[in-house]
């Protein structure tokens, strides 16, 4: 019997519990799982907007409606704060603060711009009587351009309130974190907006 | 790993020689990564604008395809040089979750058209009149 017990003894399982390589700054890590559950809403309102997109009731159509050079140069708009944000960044790592302000601010110029530019479209568009209770093509249009633009709204904010915190507390480790979690966010607003005009404006007028 | 004890060794001085610590946190770019990353966007945003915009092909088809093909190769650039993905950032997770999405992504956009598309070829056809009495 005791034999028995020393056997089971010997045969018991052990752990050997290595704490390896823990990944530090998960911040960076959890804040790409959130743009990736975001890519997840667009790819549903991608896939509205291929289903419905064909959908005019008789209303009027892409080729109609979409004014390309608009959109091209609200494309070049959000091509150049993405590069503008990435001078911000590059001047962080310098910890030159005077240089990063200005470059958030320039890129900051460059979004609202092309906020205005989506603005004045839709103003367009709902003047025209193209709003989006017109077609389900509308309807899905203004969702999928609305809920990039609404992100696009909540980026400038965010960077507004960025602008203060590094004009206030410098380029402390927070402020540096921050700003590369809005980094993420606004470079994948703009890898949002390839889709949107190669999906939405170029393929819908070319029908 | 046994197998290739060099392999480690290789990698740490692999991480020394580029100064800091790959694999904790996302990449940093540098003035020449970003400007490269912006003219290769710059040019596969002005093709497909001027394919479309000046009729450029009489086919449709090749054209939407040619669109559609910048444009996921826009997207790959921008997710390295301005995203700075790699596949050893956040020790592989970045690029696991983006797969997982992308497997998602594919799936939810190909089922919603392919299944949309069955229906609506199966549907009764309609004639905008009929669409304009509809409540």
């Amino acid at each position: 019997m005791a034999s028995q017990m020393q056997l089971e003894e010997a045969e018991k399982p052990k752990f050997y519990l290595t704490e390896e390589h823990h990944p530090e700054g998960s911040t960076m890590l959890g804040f790409w799982l959130y743009l990736m559950s975001d890519c997840l809403i667009f790819a549903v309102l991608f896939a509205t907007h291929g289903v419905l997109g064909r959908s005019y009731a008789a209303g009027p159509s892409p080729a109609d409606l979409f004014d390309l050079p608009i959109v091209a140069i609200n494309t070049s708009m959000l091509l150049l704060s993405s590069i503008t944000y990435g001078f911000a960044m590059l001047q962080m790592e310098r910890n030159a603060k005077a240089e990063t302000l200005f470059w958030l601010a320039v890129t900051g110029v460059f979004g609202a711009i092309f906020l205005a530019l989506e603005l004045y479209e839709f103003n367009h568009l709902i003047h025209e009587g193209a709003g989006p209770t017109r077609s389900a093509f509308l309807s899905s249009f203004f969702t999928l351009v609305g809920t990039h633009g609404l992100h696009v709204t909540f980026g400038i904010i965010w960077l507004i309130t960025l602008m203060v915190q590094v004009a206030k507390h410098g380029l402390i480790p927070e402020n540096k974190r921050r700003l590369m979690c809005l980094s993420m966010f606004w470079h994948f607003l703009d890898v949002v907006w390839i889709g949107v005009f190669s999906f939405v404006y170029l393929m819908g007028v070319l029908g | 790993m046994s197998s290739h004890p060099h392999a480690p060794a290789h990698e740490d001085a692999h991480n020394v020689h580029h100064g800091h610590s790959n694999g904790h946190e996302a990449g940093h770019g540098t003035l020449r990564s970003y400007l490269i990353g912006f003219s290769l966007s710059v040019i596969l945003t002005a093709i497909p604008f001027w394919l479309v915009m000046g009729g450029v092909f009489d086919s449709k088809l090749f054209t939407a395809f040619l669109v559609m093909g910048l444009g996921v190769i826009q997207i790959v650039v921008h997710m390295i040089y301005f995203l700075h993905m790699n596949p050893r950032s956040e020790g592989g997770w970045t690029m696991m979750a983006l797969i997982f999405t992308l497997v998602l992504v594919g799936i939810t956009l190909a089922g919603s058209l392919w299944v949309m598309h069955h229906l609506n070829v199966n549907m009764m056809p309609m004639s905008p009149e009929m669409m304009k009495n509809m409540p």
